[in-house]
């Protein structure tokens, strides 16, 4: 659907526009990191109450999770989450092999320092949406070949 | 899934508003991010509608309201040519859904273009189909004027781009 090519632009040209920014100010790059979680977390925040106004109250922690990696992921990715483990003790590793916002820029190894800051926003997209169905946490991502993340 | 593009751009114009004092700060900053939206747009546009090369202004302005308006944001804008040299349009939008969750805006904003993106993501579109265009917006909803419009002036071709193709 056209929506994503929009958003997947207006998502490049956010993170192009912080880093250039803070290059010209004198911000450092874990400031623009922040400011793009955190507007990530905003997004999030809104989008899982609107996707879960219907839907049944969740069971327990690994319900959510399933959620997550099911019906919001394929709301806003299109695709569902490739891999979910779990140590049962309160860490969950989701696994994307072709994340869509990274399968247009790499194949591989390369610009793998870039890969960070584009995960940013979804990192903070997933805070948020935890957060409004009760569950803190902190979110990280990993690249370690695209468009591969977890 | 709009609802993921209206929001995300609800949290950059938040986020922009904050780093940001001036409201035409935060103007610039959003139609030269849509600036460079409309440079990869177009690309993405072409591809998908396959539309013929345009003959006119005219028919410029009714393709960018028609089919990529429908496209890109699902709603289709009314056209009207508001200059005898025929390089002005007004693109009116009734209804524009980038600004569904957004009520009002603050009164310490008072001239900020919540929807500058747009302006900079036609002109950067047509820049790359060597069309030279200014865009502003004419009219704002959330300003309290009854409608949203957007004025699209032609700026002059080069000469000789003009006699090649004749």
């Amino acid at each position: 659907m056209a929506d994503e090519a929009l958003f997947l632009l207006l998502h490049n040209e956010m993170v192009a526009g912080l880093y250039r920014a803070a290059e010209q100010g004198e911000g450092e790059n874990g400031r623009c990191t922040t400011k793009l979680e955190s507007m990530g977390f905003r997004v999030g925040q809104g989008l899982i109450e609107r996707f879960t106004k219907d839907t049944a109250r969740f069971k327990d922690e690994l319900d959510i999770m399933k959620f997550i990696c099911k019906d919001f992921w394929t709301t806003v990715f299109k695709k569902q989450i490739d891999n979910l483990r779990t140590n049962h003790q309160g860490i969950y590793v989701l696994q994307d092999n072709k994340f869509h916002l990274l399968t247009q820029m790499s194949a591989g190894k390369q610009y793998l320092e870039h890969a960070p800051k584009y995960l940013a926003f979804t990192c903070g997209l997933i805070r948020g949406g935890l957060l409004n169905l009760g569950i803190k946490s902190i979110v990280t991502a990993e690249v370690s070949s695209m468009p591969a993340c977890k | 899934s709009r609802e993921l593009l209206v929001l995300t751009y609800g949290a950059l114009v938040a986020q922009l508003c904050k780093d940001y004092e001036k409201d035409e700060d935060v103007n610039t900053c959003l139609d030269r991010m849509g600036y460079g939206i409309g440079v990869r747009l177009i690309d993405d546009f072409l591809a998908r509608s396959a539309v013929r090369k345009c003959h006119s202004y005219s028919e410029t302005a009714d393709v960018i309201a028609q089919v990529a308006f429908k496209m890109y944001l699902g709603v289709t804008p009314s056209v009207s040519c508001s200059s005898a040299a025929g390089n002005e349009f007004s693109l009116i939008l009734d209804k524009n859904p980038l600004v569904d969750f957004v009520e009002e805006l603050p009164a310490e904003r008072a001239s900020l273009c919540y929807c500058n993106l747009l302006c900079g993501v036609i002109r950067g579109a047509l820049e790359m189909v060597h069309l030279a265009a200014e865009v502003t917006f004419l009219q704002d909803r959330l300003k309290g004027d009854p409608v949203t419009e957007i004025g699209i002036t032609f700026l002059r071709k080069a000469e000789d781009r003009k006699h090649k193709r004749n």
